[in-house]
């Protein structure tokens, strides 16, 4: 086994132990889906049974969906990276032998994987008993859906890592991810499908990586569009892939050329 | 905050080398002060606070771009709801949002540290790591409640501008309540946290929604358990003169202080039996 597998796997086993924050992850996702449904089924029930492309069973697919993703792609940001670039930890990591950012990423495949499975699917099993979900009749979508959340959780690792490594250079970093983890929210079509947007609002969501995270996922799972749609956004994730991996590289190496660590 | 004083099992306010008021006004003044010494940050905190607010009230509003009313209210009433929920969620988020981060102190053995000081465990907590930047989501509800009052057509009587101010006020007693309860669970579920958010950041998105968009079993549940309703939505119907839906009458709108005086009597029993139940990790 690879030194990556090791630690996909590692990082796999680490999260499977927190039972009782899993527990209570899942059970707030929940509450929260009910809250969002509620919204969207009014809305849905007053533009008489049919709101911008969604029905009320899609629009509840729609929400479970993205209460299942929440946590896998940990649209609420992460810190690790940028404190220990604070710290100084970020030398011991330079130092390894495995790349920084693969060593990273490796991490949170495997938390991802327990996170699809653990957190992922009760919110939906609650959903299909109770408000029912519109599941894809194309096998192909089960598929096309699963390479695209691979995508999405690699978009948004990526896209989560260059907010951390502004760490680099900037003293304090919160500042920053509440504003990242709020634009994401929205621009993402986390909190509402970004169809619904207004025409100037979805021309700035598109032109961000931010669906690539969440939108795209989600209509792909549902089989909302057909595989053929499917593709082509996927090939937007793919390129969000590789132009925040080149970012990413980029402002690893020029923070690592600037680092200073003081100590023995 | 009285509630506050009556915390710990200690002398008589007599017996104190300085009164309660002079406590919580130097607690709760040296950590603003400790704060507003890091302008950038702040600023960049306070922007992000104010974004975060943006973008919520935005998913409202793009829904009723796409159709005319929610829940029975059109976009100006919604925003009143919304205004005062927020209003509400960040002065209680402010004073006692910090409750929340119990289950680090507990973990990290800090809290023994607290306990033997001569000051109420709650108070310290709440006042620990206060964070001035909520003053973003304050300022964003206030500007947005009154604007949304008057577009709205409210039309003031003494009683109602009474209303109107007492509201908002009720609401972060009830959210502060809410937030102590949250915190005194950690006490049983160290690890379960995020239960709580459930009622308390989930309480914030109900009560800054029209109660009139939840089918009657979620109604019930966030107005006779977690009185979430009752903190924006039933006062909104009251100050607009709007008819309630099933369980949540305009009337209801009158009773958030006595609602956020038996959700605090809740929270500091609980608080007080989560606190006798501690028994420290470390040596």
């Amino acid at each position: 086994m690879s030194a990556h597998g090791r630690i996909a796997a590692a990082a796999f086993r680490q999260h499977s132990t927190y039972r009782m924050a899993t527990a209570a992850g899942v059970f707030t996702n929940t509450v929260f889906g009910f809250i969002r449904a509620s919204i969207m089924f009014a809305a849905i029930s007053t533009a008489g049974g049919e709101l911008g492309g969604y029905t009320m069973l899609q629009a509840a697919t729609y929400v479970w969906l993205g209460q299942a993703l929440l946590a896998p792609i940990e649209a609420f940001g992460t810190r690790e990276v940028s404190q220990r670039v604070h710290q100084g930890d970020i030398a011991v990591d330079l130092l390894r032998p495995t790349d920084l950012l693969t060593l990273y990423y490796a991490q949170k495949l495997g938390r991802a994987g327990f996170l699809v499975l653990a957190r992922g699917v009760p919110p939906l099993m609650v959903g299909a008993l109770v408000t029912g979900l519109s599941l894809p009749e194309n096998p192909l979508s089960y598929l096309l859906g699963a390479v695209s959340l691979l995508l999405a959780i690699t978009v948004a690792f990526l896209a989560d890592m260059m907010v951390n490594l502004a760490a680099f250079w900037l003293v304090e970093t919160r500042g920053l991810t509440v504003v990242y983890t709020a634009t994401m929210n929205l621009l993402s079509g986390f909190l509402i499908p970004i169809v619904w947007f207004p025409d100037w609002l979805l021309a700035i969501a598109r032109a961000t990586p931010f669906p690539s995270m969440i939108q795209t996922p989600i209509d792909t799972l549902s089989g909302r569009i057909p595989p053929a749609e499917a593709l082509g956004l996927m090939g937007v994730q793919l390129g969000w892939t590789a132009l925040l991996a080149i970012a990413a590289w980029a402002m690893l190496r020029a923070g690592t050329r600037s680092l200073e660590v003081q100590g023995g | 905050m009285a509630e506050i004083d009556r915390t710990g099992e200690r002398p008589g306010p007599e017996d104190r080398p300085v009164s309660a008021a002079r406590l919580v006004a130097t607690l709760y003044g040296s950590r603003l002060r400790s704060q507003a010494t890091f302008r950038t940050s702040f600023l960049a905190d306070l922007l992000g606070q104010v974004l975060v607010v943006g973008t919520e009230f935005l998913e409202l509003w793009v829904i009723l771009t796409q159709v005319g009313t929610l829940g029975g209210m059109t976009l100006p009433q919604v925003a009143v709801v919304y205004g005062l929920g927020a209003l509400a969620f960040g002065i209680g988020d402010m004073f006692f949002g910090e409750i929340d981060g119990l289950s680090a102190q507990i973990r990290s053995g800090r809290l023994e540290t607290l306990l033997i000081r001569p000051v109420p465990l709650l108070l310290q907590i709440s006042s620990l790591d206060l964070s001035l930047r909520r003053i973003g989501r304050i300022v964003v509800g206030l500007a947005m409640y009154a604007t949304a009052l008057g577009i709205s057509g409210f039309s003031p009587t003494p009683a109602l501008l009474l209303l109107a101010v007492l509201a908002p006020l009720a609401g972060a007693l009830i959210f502060g309540a809410l937030f102590t309860m949250a915190g005194a669970l950690q006490f049983w579920l160290v690890d379960g946290r995020e239960f709580a958010n459930a009622f308390t950041y989930g309480g914030n998105y109900v009560a800054t929604t029209p109660g009139a968009v939840f089918a009657l079993p979620m109604r019930a549940f966030f107005t006779f358990v977690i009185p979430a309703t009752l903190i924006a939505y039933a006062p909104t119907l009251a100050l607009l003169d709007l008819p309630g839906p099933a369980l949540v009458p305009a009337w209801a709108g009158w009773i958030g202080l006595p609602v956020a005086l038996l959700a605090w009597c809740l929270a500091m029993a609980l608080w007080r039996a989560g606190v006798r139940r501690y028994t420290g990790a470390g040596g």
